[in-house]
């Protein structure tokens, strides 16, 4: 239930964060991990089902984003205007959302309405209606948000990217659908993506506030406890990333190119994931000192924004990033960073870089357990990616481990020749 | 990382909900010699601590003709001192594992670092530096001014509908600043330079202009301690800066702004009021608003959803919003997206008879409740958060509140009574209004 902590020499005495942890089993067999924390009198809980817009039938890319977007409009005894109002007489939060790999539920509540939190949150997750007039407005407002995005340069250079990334594989296909393909999604494809999805044996908890395990068994029971014992889902296949060295340019009549870059990444199952982050920081993290804000942006002016990261999925992995700039310098801010991808892959950080990223990567870590909803979301989405509560002391550990041959090794296993997929959309001058 | 988010009018689209409000904490509260404000606000969870430099001068401030140069200085206020030179204050707070960020909005311009508690000390020799001693050289001005060209090119010039925003806030305010963007119009950014940066540093980077806020794990008597070492050696300047903002006069039309671009695909609408904020509101008004806001379009539960999205499908969403939290008189939004072959004509008239509605006959007592629970909660989902109880804090305390007007939230809001509402009502007269049409091209066309 609780972890060891093992203290390196040398280093602070930090607290287990992974001692703060229970991991419990209901009384029905549902297991979750729990936070007890009375401090503030708020419950809340995220969880997710292993699944996720990788289980879109072929061609019907959107389906669980539908059927996220449905859970709440209507359940059990009340429709979807009646399941609002309860929510809002007791200030309850509710909200569900589709990921890449799994679909989750996210539920705040103040401690003294967790009754009818959890009952409402058991009308969602067991007995959503999935009603025809509800499906057409979720449709309608998934269309909206599509049309939205449409045009609009950050989606439109993702969307390129990812199509151009992993072709014919559903992780290529729009999370939130196609407006070409949304019509053909029919009520048949959520109820089955339900009953394909909504198991116990693909369900991960995560609970954080004012609640006890046992109190917390009863309510999980109630919640989660008819759910089918296992879920069927549909083979997904491992994917390459594809499309390195080729560049793609999306006509669009903005003064500013944007501009989004990709390659092979490093599988979360491999032993340079951690190294790979590492040097990954070096070059794009969130910090004033990653070699691309300080080449792009600070030294030259080209850009406001430039970045890159890490992108784990259950089945790919990708080295990812962006950054947008003016037409005219488009080419110009693209050669600053390729050089810098180039310049990191042979030569790997300098000692001082690598320290930092190091020491940022671990201390930073703290900032995400500073509230509820944040430590249950983080919590939850560890369980999905198949880590134990150990993780949760052994990762800055591991970051702490890095040696500079790790580093270069990773370095020029991630950035290899530098070759990347490009995707702009704008009108840059001389790509 | 981005060290400029200025907080604009576009946000309308992207939330339905008020700002979370607290009430409860218990603050502690000081004000050095040099006047500055410190504001501590304990939370003992977990052992980080967030700290926040908040200055009462935002874009709603920038001299005529130097729109932008609130947001800009944001910016150069990372370009170092004699004893941290460009650069040295973010690596360490790098080192320390800590996260540092900045934003500018109408009214005020704040500073934020979060890290383990043990480094507050660190945090304030750093932010204490830069309030009196910035280095400013054309060599760094420059190339940054270019960065905040790029983050306009980014945020509006590629988005019509931020384009749009911005010509219906102009439309809104015809002389008062508010009508400005706080990253400022192209032009005025293009001419800015070291001077007025300099210029406007020294008007109102002072220990009287600013506000302390630190929140997390720490003892609140040991933070004024610290704080009296370290930023009590600022000297003062003897008084505040002034605000000189022009009063916006009443304007008795409707007017309509339209943007019609190729790029839109997905058409939207909004009308604009404008409305007295917490601060210029007559007791009890800002707070009626803030529950007609709710009671109208917050959330699915909203009348504006039930109306529109629900019952006659004539929109796939709709909401509002009253930006309360402001100096000046404010704007309040009733915004929708028509559902397909939907006209915004149609859309407008109808919001505008559920509006004229609910000024004539009221509001239920349900409903009421409902709303009034709801915003009341946000006071306690907001105790969840050191960064949101900082964030409330130090905007309210910008734009003009006193730490009794945060604390007195939640019951005045509970206060608010269905005859408020209907009075309330009357703010939103569509003949003082702005309206905003976001259109594909070829409907413009037609």
């Amino acid at each position: 239930m609780t972890a060891h902590s093992k203290t390196e020499t040398g280093e602070a005495a930090t607290p287990s964060r992974a001692a703060s942890v229970q991991t419990i089993v209901s009384p029905g067999g549902i297991g979750a991990w729990l936070v007890e924390d009375y401090a503030v009198p708020l419950v809340a809980l995220e969880f997710a089902l292993i699944g996720g817009a990788a289980q879109d039938p072929q061609g019907k890319p959107g389906v669980a984003t539908l059927l996220a977007g449905l859970l709440d409009e209507g359940a059990g005894p009340y429709d979807s205007d009646a399941f609002h109002r309860a929510l809002e007489e007791q200030a309850i939060e509710l909200s569900f959302s589709a990921d890449r790999d799994f679909l989750s539920g996210r539920m705040q509540t103040l401690a003294r309405n967790k009754a009818q939190a959890f009952e409402l949150l058991h009308l969602a997750v067991a007995e959503a209606r999935l009603e025809a007039d509800a499906f057409e407005r979720v449709k309608s407002q998934i269309a909206a948000g599509l049309k939205r995005e449409l045009n609009d340069p950050d989606h439109a250079a993702s969307r390129a990217l990812r199509g151009l990334s992993y072709p014919g594989h559903p992780y290529g296909a729009p999370l939130r659908g196609d407006l070409d393909t949304l019509p053909d999604l029919t009520r048949t494809d959520v109820f089955d993506m339900r009953a394909a999805t909504f198991a116990r044996d693909n369900l991960k908890i995560a609970v954080v506030g004012a609640i006890d395990a046992e109190t917390l068994g009863k309510y999980l029971d109630e919640v989660f406890g008819a759910l089918r014992e296992e879920a069927s889902l549909a083979p997904v296949a491992d994917v390459v990333f594809s499309g390195a060295g080729t560049r793609h340019i999306v006509d669009l009549d903005v003064p500013q190119s944007t501009i989004r870059f990709g390659r092979q990444g490093i599988a979360r199952s491999d032993k340079d994931l951690i190294p790979a982050m590492v040097v990954n920081h070096v070059l794009g993290g969130g910090v004033f000192s990653a070699r691309l804000f300080k080449e792009v942006r600070e030294k030259r002016g080209l850009a406001y924004s430039v970045y890159s990261r890490l992108i784990d999925e259950d089945h790919a992995a990708m080295l990812w990033g962006g950054t947008s700039t003016k037409n005219e310098r488009a080419a110009e801010s693209m050669q600053v960073i390729e050089a810098e991808i180039r310049n990191l892959s042979e030569a790997g950080p300098t000692e001082e870089e690598l320290d930092k990223a190091k020491k940022y990567l671990i201390g930073s870590y703290a900032l995400r357990f500073d509230t509820s909803t944040k430590i249950a979301g983080h919590l939850a989405r560890l369980q999905a990616e198949g880590y134990g509560v150990d993780f949760l002391d052994e990762r800055n550990r591991l970051i702490a481990g890095v040696t500079m041959e790790d580093a270069k090794r990773a370095a020029k296993r991630l950035f290899g020749d530098g070759s990347l997929l490009v995707a702009v959309v704008g009108r840059p001058v001389g790509m | 990382m981005s060290h400029a988010k200025p907080l604009g009018p576009a946000e309308l689209t992207l939330s339905t909900s008020a700002p979370a409000k607290p009430a409860g904490p218990a603050v502690t509260t000081a004000r050095l010699a040099n006047g500055l404000d410190i504001v501590v606000i304990p939370d003992h969870r977990a052992p980080v601590v967030t700290h926040m430099v908040w200055y009462r001068n935002g874009s709603a401030d920038d001299p005529v003709g130097k729109s932008g140069i609130a947001h800009f200085l944001e910016h150069l206020m990372f370009k170092g001192t004699k004893d941290h030179p460009a650069g040295k204050f973010s690596e360490l707070i790098a080192d320390l594992g800590g996260q540092e960020n900045a934003f500018t909005s109408n009214d005020y311009t704040a500073y934020f670092q979060r890290a383990a508690k043990e480094h507050l000390k660190v945090c304030m020799d750093y932010e204490a530096d830069r309030m009196s001693n910035l280095v400013l050289t054309d060599e760094v001005v420059k190339p940054e001014r270019d960065v905040v060209l790029e983050e306009r090119r980014m945020r509006t010039d590629s988005d019509p509908a931020d384009l749009l925003n911005e010509a219906v806030q102009a439309a809104l305010f015809t002389r008062h600043p508010y009508g400005t963007p706080v990253i400022g119009w192209a032009d005025d950014i293009e001419g800015l330079g070291r001077a007025d940066a300099l210029a406007y540093y020294e008007r109102f980077y002072t220990p009287e202009n600013a506000i302390l806020i630190v929140a997390g794990d720490v003892d609140p008597a040991a933070v004024i301690d610290l704080a009296t070492t370290v930023y009590g050696s600022i000297p003062a300047r003897g008084a505040a800066p002034k605000r000189f903002r022009p009063r916006e006069p009443d304007i008795h039309a409707h007017r309509l702004v339209t943007l019609a671009d190729q790029k839109v695909e997905q058409p939207s609408y909004q009308t604009v009021f404008r409305v007295p904020s917490y601060r210029t509101a007559a007791r009890g008004e800002a707070e009626a608003l803030e529950v007609l806001a709710h009671f109208l379009g917050g959330g699915q539960a909203s009348l504006l959803f039930k109306t529109l999205v629900i019952d006659k499908k004539i929109a796939v969403s709709a909401g509002a919003h009253y930006a309360g939290t402001a100096l000046d008189d404010t704007r309040f939004y009733a915004y929708a997206s028509p559902a397909p072959g939907v006209s915004l004509e149609t859309l407008d008239s109808e919001i505008e008879r559920i509006i004229a509605e609910v000024a004539k006959k009221g509001i239920e007592e349900a409903d009421l409740a409902r709303a009034k629970t709801r915003l009341v909660a946000d006071a306690i989902y907001a105790q969840d958060s050191q960064v949101a109880l900082a964030q409330w804090y130090g905007a309210s305390l910008a734009a003009g509140l006193a730490l009794t007007d945060i604390a007195s939230w939640p019951e005045r809001i509970e206060a608010v009574t269905a005859a408020d509402v209907v009075k309330a009502a009357r703010w939103l007269d569509r003949r003082c209004s702005v309206t905003g049409f976001l259109l594909p091209e070829q409907a413009a066309a037609a």
